[in-house]
């Protein structure tokens, strides 16, 4: 089968600029949903390590039913279900429709929801694994504990969560392609929609796996910097 | 709340349930075949190592849901394809998501495996050749138990999460629970209810599912019992 790659290019008939566009508007959905990720997974792992019974219970009740849960339905629930409960919002207050919210905004906060899950687990076994001395060093020379938490928890928690989070992140860009149920004109989306307008499904959808694989090393790679970043100076860990 | 509703949505729901179970079962059985061809191939050179490397980025660097539809609408690109005696087989939205569902869990499986490959001890494994077992013998007898013992709980996730992508085949017109929650969604448009209902009846099943594999861990390694975090 012959291939036109001026079809991937950006001349007159070229999906370029779309892909290209598509391609960040996954990047952004992933960046937004993984911040969301990680202020409810630090929020999470708090209440885990330090809550009280009823919030642990919330806590733990907040992973288990995120990671039971098909990333698809949880998409669903948010936009579907967001879409119901804007109508009827409206409705009550004699709005007309119709009513609609933003495949983005939806997509983004399921996937923030089951990222969080996931980066909260990261977090927990990062804290467990600071050494008891430099928190019981840093009482006993009178930090209080949010400066404890800056200086002493966070810079060793976060080294130690990097690869973890690597993961997590790799997880979201390969959910992001799921929003593209919503309508969302992500990389996923927009291949569907030159496959279908061109007539060379394998073409496309393999040019859209191409680009998620681009958007996947170059993660990695900047991740795999970051770790080496932030162990610099101390001795490699050795099995 | 609309009790008699819900309950009519859950029994509906559960008419798809087998589809899931059996699109999972088989798919995770598919997979650990190749993971452990895979394995084989990794151990058996250069260009087996190669070649698994290359494998498993490939389906773990891109969404499961674009390898379903390369799968699904891509491959009756081909004429080759068309023709071929695969045919009746590959244009079944069936068995091009069974077929995306294996080929992707396989690339996870095989890094778990990997993983618990490493852990066996060298010894074993010499004394294994040392008594004269053959290369299957060593796998079926020393190593193979030795690595699954060890990769369990980190397989014990990949279950679930496939047990969770199977909703991905809804997106090929397959009817199993979420595809049919989609569905009543349109001709209702109760899509809370529904979906919550679906969403239950998974999180059921995972917790269950978590639950049995870790009786089969502590089963299969008792000793370890009570010292996992």
């Amino acid at each position: 089968m012959d291939y036109d790659w001026e079809l991937l290019g950006f001349g007159p008939d070229g999906w370029g600029p779309v892909l290209l566009r598509a391609a960040g508007v996954t990047v952004a959905v992933s960046v937004t949903a993984f911040l969301l990720g990680v202020v409810l997974g630090t929020l999470c792992a708090w209440a885990k390590i330090g809550g009280n019974r009823p919030v642990r219970a919330a806590a733990e009740a907040y992973t288990v039913i995120l990671r039971g849960i098909p990333d698809l339905l949880v998409i669903y629930l948010f936009y579907f279900g967001g879409r119901q409960v804007v109508a009827w919002a409206g409705g009550m207050l004699g709005l007309q429709g119709p009513f609609d919210i933003s495949g983005f905004a939806a997509g983004a906060i399921a996937i923030g929801l089951i990222s969080g899950a996931g980066q909260a687990e990261v977090f927990r076994g990062a804290y467990h694994a600071i050494p008891v001395g430099s928190l019981e060093a840093a009482r006993v020379v009178g930090m209080r504990r949010f400066l404890m938490f800056r200086r002493i928890i966070a810079p060793q928690a976060l080294s130690t969560a990097i690869p973890g989070l690597g993961n997590q992140w790799q997880s979201v860009i390969k959910e992001s392609a799921l929003v593209s149920v919503t309508g969302l004109v992500e990389t996923m989306r927009q291949v569907t929609v030159a496959a279908g307008s061109t007539e060379m499904p394998f073409f496309f959808f393999a040019a859209g796996a191409v680009i998620y694989l681009i958007i996947t090393s170059i993660s990695g790679l900047v991740f795999k910097g970051a770790e080496l970043w932030s162990q610099r100076g101390q001795a490699p860990a050795r099995l | 709340m609309d009790f008699a509703f819900l309950s009519e949505t859950f029994f509906k729901l559960l008419a798809g349930f087998p589809l899931t179970v059996n699109l999972a079962v088989l798919s995770l059985a598919g997979g650990g075949v190749l993971a452990l061809l895979l394995n084989m191939a990794r151990a058996s050179g250069w260009l087996g190592a190669r070649f698994a490397d290359f494998y498993v980025f490939l389906f773990r660097g891109s969404p499961l849901l674009i390898q379903i539809f390369l799968i699904y609408y891509g491959l009756g690109n081909f004429p080759a394809v068309r023709e071929s005696f695969l045919w009746p087989f590959l244009r079944e939205p069936y068995w091009c998501a069974l077929l995306a569902l294996i080929l992707n869990d396989a690339a996870y499986t095989a890094e778990i495996l990997r993983g618990g490959f490493r852990a066996v001890p060298r010894g074993a494994v010499e004394a294994a050749e040392a008594c004269g077992m053959s290369r299957l013998t060593r796998l079926r007898r020393i190593t193979l138990p030795v690595a699954i013992r060890q990769a369990l709980p980190a397989y014990s996730n990949e279950v679930i999460s496939m047990f969770k992508s199977t909703a991905l085949a809804s997106t090929v017109t397959l009817m199993e629970v979420t595809g049919i929650a989609r569905a009543e969604v349109s001709a209702t448009y109760r899509a809370i209810e529904i979906f919550l209902c679906a969403a239950v009846l998974y999180l059921v099943s995972t917790l269950l599912i978590t639950r049995a594999l870790r009786l089969l861990e502590t089963r299969l390694s008792p000793w370890l019992a009570g010292n996992r975090a």
